[in-house]
């Protein structure tokens, strides 16, 4: 597992649709895998991402089984004003993952 | 209903049960009951139109374990109207749920992109809910090489 990673422009006008882009590394098992001797892998998900503009949430994700290993989300935002960007990546267990991005303004 | 027409449809209701017939694609025709249980768990029962939302899928899959997948909603939206969820369900998968989004009137242009799970060849299900309570719904096909697990 690794840090979550945020990819969005680094500028935008006001009014303008930005696409931020986020992927986290996990190995999703859903609980249904066996190992090569036959024995259950264990349940360990991501089951919940947030996204945060300025404190207020502006996207979120609920990820069931059919999610895939790796997971990313690509999602769009209207830009109205500078904008702190928070991200995070719940797993089933409880523990957070958060990583942070920053939008500015250009004329 | 007033239970004087027990001896069949009134036409009103035999027309309306022709449509529904008519406008509901065979791909919706006979889903496994597990997955009209986590729709109806999704989106309840509200009436459901066809089309409206774009589901970009490959045709054919050769990882079923990083399949990408982008919803894009051709419609602006913003205060006053605006895609409030975005529901996906696999038809053979083990278990049919895949991700649900919430999205609001900051998301701009309604689009979501992911990768998902398929166990193998099998049509994806997208559902979208408007804040108004309008469900729009479309479904691909997708092929699988080498299926992603048990999922």
């Amino acid at each position: 597992m690794s840090t979550p990673r945020i990819r969005l422009p680094a500028s935008a006008r006001i009014g303008d649709t930005v696409e931020i882009r986020t992927l986290i590394d996990h190995p999703m098992e859903t609980g249904l895998r066996r190992d090569e001797r036959g024995q259950p892998i264990a349940r360990n998900m991501l089951i919940r991402f947030e996204a945060r503009a300025n404190g207020e949430q502006v996207f979120a994700a609920d990820l069931a089984n059919g999610a895939s290993a790796n997971p990313t989300l690509t999602f769009n935002l209207r830009a109205t004003g500078e904008m702190s960007i928070e991200t995070v990546w719940i797993a089933e267990s409880g523990a957070r993952f958060t990583a942070r991005g920053r939008l500015t303004l250009r004329s | 209903m007033n239970g004087q027409n027990k001896g069949g449809l009134s036409r009103r209701a035999f027309s309306g049960a022709l449509l529904t017939l008519v406008a509901a694609p065979q791909a919706f025709a006979a889903l496994p009951s597990e997955v009209e249980a986590a729709i109806r768990a999704a989106v309840g029962h509200a009436p459901v139109r066809d089309g409206g939302v774009v589901l970009r899928v490959p045709e054919l899959a050769e990882n079923g374990a990083q399949v990408p997948i982008l919803v894009d909603v051709d419609s602006e939206t913003g205060p006053g109207r605006h895609v409030a969820r975005i529901h996906l369900f696999a038809t053979r998968n083990p278990t049919p749920g895949i991700a649900s989004f919430t999205l609001g009137p900051a998301s701009a242009r309604p689009l979501v992109a992911t990768r998902i799970r398929l166990a193998e060849g099998q049509q994806v299900l997208a559902y979208v809910v408007w804040s108004d309570g309008v469900v729009m719904r479309t479904a691909a096909e997708v092929k699988v090489s080498v299926g992603g697990c048990a999922t």
